[in-house]
């Protein structure tokens, strides 16, 4: 994984709680054994009509938001399933960082495993940055992961970020070849556990 | 010193290694089932890296999101979907090739992952349980850390049968006395998330407790665990005890003899003690339960059967008074209008949150000698090939059969809109599943969450009510 430090890019806004990841990504496109092409599919029934036609009123289908590599959005974004299919489609689509109050607990993980920062903000700092994201003279912003701020519109507000997450982002690293160097004490661990819990390992 | 939670206690038991600076900890997986969906990207991901499976013995594999509900004797050539057909091909390979024991689709055992476990007796207390389905909370009924992970911690998982984890904040729901005649686990855990909220439970393992949680049978403890996640909790936990064990023993995967007493008396060990430090608690009063429904596009969004759907105009906030809008809007509901009296063309009974046998004979009982009303195409999803046999010899395929409801094979069914068995756009369902996010169970899909028993007679009534 590249190593992510700082986003410079559209933000779009989507004033919406409990965005879920069946919205992010419905289940016909679960069926897929890759990882790529699913960006094709993302928010598929916001952003097309049921006989597949452009939803002109949507924000990742107008101009200049149809190039964000930012999402600002309400409470709980990534509520709902595990599919991973979420963040690989936000990735695909070129979203590299999501600015909400809160995240669904299993998306977040997903999402540092791919590279996409989440951003937690104040629910009063997200509508700020919501309203300023609509603005198309002030939907770019700055995201500085080691700082921890968000730069919009002249002005610098702070994010907070799981720490672990922080540093998997910051350094990139394959975290199952750092696991791997553990495999010692992973065999002292089964090893102690044969002894005191036999039928566990029956 | 505190004592410890439950869900402290078996987080200690299973943390090998903490990094001092991020307080990651790699936490030792006991039990991770696998299934078609989630795992392609996975096995690639270990092949690429010339990386093998560590604990084949601790991996479970079945086939369930994507199949059909009929003519699963026909195996995949019955798939007519060819990116589902090659998904479950995938999985067939995968598991042949690092020796994974697998319930193909047809074989008895086989069923909806959630079932299996607990069936198979491979689900026990105070394991640590993953699974790459957000509903891997309902093993936590059994006194087990179980929760859902994405494909890239499945990959993990199967690489080194270790998660990194941070550690959760302990919640308690406690819900004191008894529920009120006729409501059920189903009731009581949309109450809850009404209550809470779905973000309620974001950084927290949840434990139920309470004189009626011990009074449910593990099926209602596993319907109520199911749901944790919809209260945003990253895991749900019951303590176990004797209801527990005697469901537990015997299962074709559980200790015997000697070492069931070893397994019993250390599982005894598994309660939360009374100093234990909560960093939340909810109170619940069992009696102020009512047979409960959603009416809108979020778990929280739920009602008891007798009450009214939200008017926006009555909601302050600008933010949650859209969010109802947008609801009703799409779920064809006027702004105050009572949730009884709402007529379905759809009803589905399933579902990892209620196919167990338990549900299927409540279901019957209210089935039998009725009819489906016209117009209301109604299925029966069993959760697993043993829970369609039981039932079988049971009767209750011939109940719902003559009274109209379709008998299906077991799978995930209509629950998430990925097999065959989906709605149209604007067909109403009464669901006993476990989401009714917009276009979950089909695009333009309208899903009311429920119970089996308030399904049953949407099925028979033609009306919610």
């Amino acid at each position: 994984m590249e190593p992510v430090r700082t986003i410079d890019g559209i933000a779009a806004p989507l004033p919406d709680r409990n965005i879920d990841t069946d919205q992010i990504i419905p289940a016909s496109y679960l069926s897929t054994v890759t990882r790529t092409g699913l960006g094709a599919g993302l928010f598929h029934a916001r952003r097309y009509d049921e006989h597949g036609n452009t939803k002109a009123d949507f924000v990742l289908n107008k101009t200049p938001w149809n190039g964000a590599s930012i999402i600002v959005a309400g409470d709980n974004f990534g509520c709902g399933s595990s599919r991973e299919h979420a963040p690989w489609a936000l990735k695909d689509f070129g979203i590299r960082c999501i600015i909400a109050p809160s995240f669904g607990d299993i998306f977040r993980n997903n999402c540092t495993k791919n590279g996409i920062l989440t951003a937690a903000v104040e629910t009063r700092l997200a509508d700020h940055l919501m309203a300023v994201a609509r603005n198309p003279s002030s939907c770019r912003f700055q995201v500085d992961l080691n700082n921890q701020t968000i730069r919009a519109k002249g002005k610098t507000y702070d994010f907070s970020v799981d720490e672990a997450d922080k540093n998997w982002l910051l350094s990139g690293l394959d975290e199952i070849s750092l696991s791997l160097r553990d495999s010692d004490r992973i065999d002292a661990y089964e090893q102690s556990w044969r002894a005191a819990a036999p039928w566990r390992f029956a | 010193m505190a004592g410890k939670t439950l869900y402290d206690k078996i987080w200690e038991a299973h943390r090998v290694a903490t990094d001092p600076g991020t307080g990651e900890s790699l936490i030792y997986i006991d039990l991770h089932l696998i299934h078609e969906v989630t795992t392609p990207q996975a096995f690639a991901g270990l092949r690429a890296a010339g990386r093998g499976v560590r604990r084949p013995d601790l991996t479970l594999a079945v086939a369930d999101h994507n199949t059909p509900t009929e003519n699963q004797a026909l195996g995949l050539a019955g798939v007519k979907d060819p990116e589902a057909r090659n998904q479950l091909e995938t999985l067939a390979r995968n598991v042949a090739e690092y020796d994974i024991e697998f319930f193909e689709m047809g074989n008895i055992n086989n069923g909806i992952v959630h079932v299996v476990g607990p069936e198979q007796g491979r689900t026990q207390p105070g394991m640590t349980i993953v699974c790459g389905d957000s509903h891997t909370s309902t093993h936590g009924a059994f006194g087990a850390l179980a929760h859902g992970i994405g494909t890239s911690e499945v990959e993990h998982v199967l690489a080194t049968q270790t998660l990194r984890a941070n550690k959760s904040k302990n919640m308690a729901i406690e819900v004191s006395g008894t529920l009120p005649e006729g409501v059920t686990a189903k009731d009581l855990a949309l109450h809850i998330i009404a209550k809470i909220g779905t973000a309620g439970g974001t950084g927290y393992v949840m434990e139920y407790r309470g004189e009626a949680v011990r009074a449910l049978s593990m099926e209602g403890r596993m319907t109520l665990c199911n749901l944790a996640i919809e209260g945003g909790a990253r895991a749900g936990l019951i303590a176990p005890d004797e209801t527990t064990f005697a469901y537990v023993k015997g299962r074709p995967a559980t200790p015997k003899g000697g070492a069931w007493d070893i397994a019993q008396r250390y599982w005894e060990t598994l309660f939360s003690d009374e100093d234990a430090h909560w960093d939340r608690v909810v109170h619940i009063k069992a009696e102020d339960v009512k047979p409960t429904l959603t009416w809108g596009t979020s778990p929280e969004q739920a009602i008891p059967v007798t009450g009214r759907v939200p008017d926006p105009a009555d909601i302050d906030d600008p933010v949650k008074r859209a969010a109802v809008a947008r609801a009703l809007h799409y779920m064809g509901l006027e702004a105050g209008q009572k949730i009884a009296g709402v007529p379905v063309q759809r009803v589905f009974i399933g579902s990892c949150t209620n196919s167990r046998i338990e549900d299927l004979r409540a279901v019957a009982e209210i089935a039998r000698g009725n009819k489906v009303a016209d117009g209301v195409r109604a299925m029966v999803v069993p959760g697993s090939g043993l829970v369609r046999a039981q039932a079988e010899d049971e009767g209750l395929d011939l109940i719902l059969m003559e009274a109209g409801f379709e008998w299906r094979e077991p799978g995930c069914s209509m629950c998430l809109g990925m097999n065959p068995d989906i709605l149209a756009p604007g067909e109403r369902c009464a669901s006993t599943s476990n989401r009714n996010f917009e276009g979950r169970q089909g695009r333009g899909g309208r899903t009311h969450l429920m119970s089996p028993q308030l399904a049953a007679r949407a099925a028979l009534n033609g009306v919610i009510g």
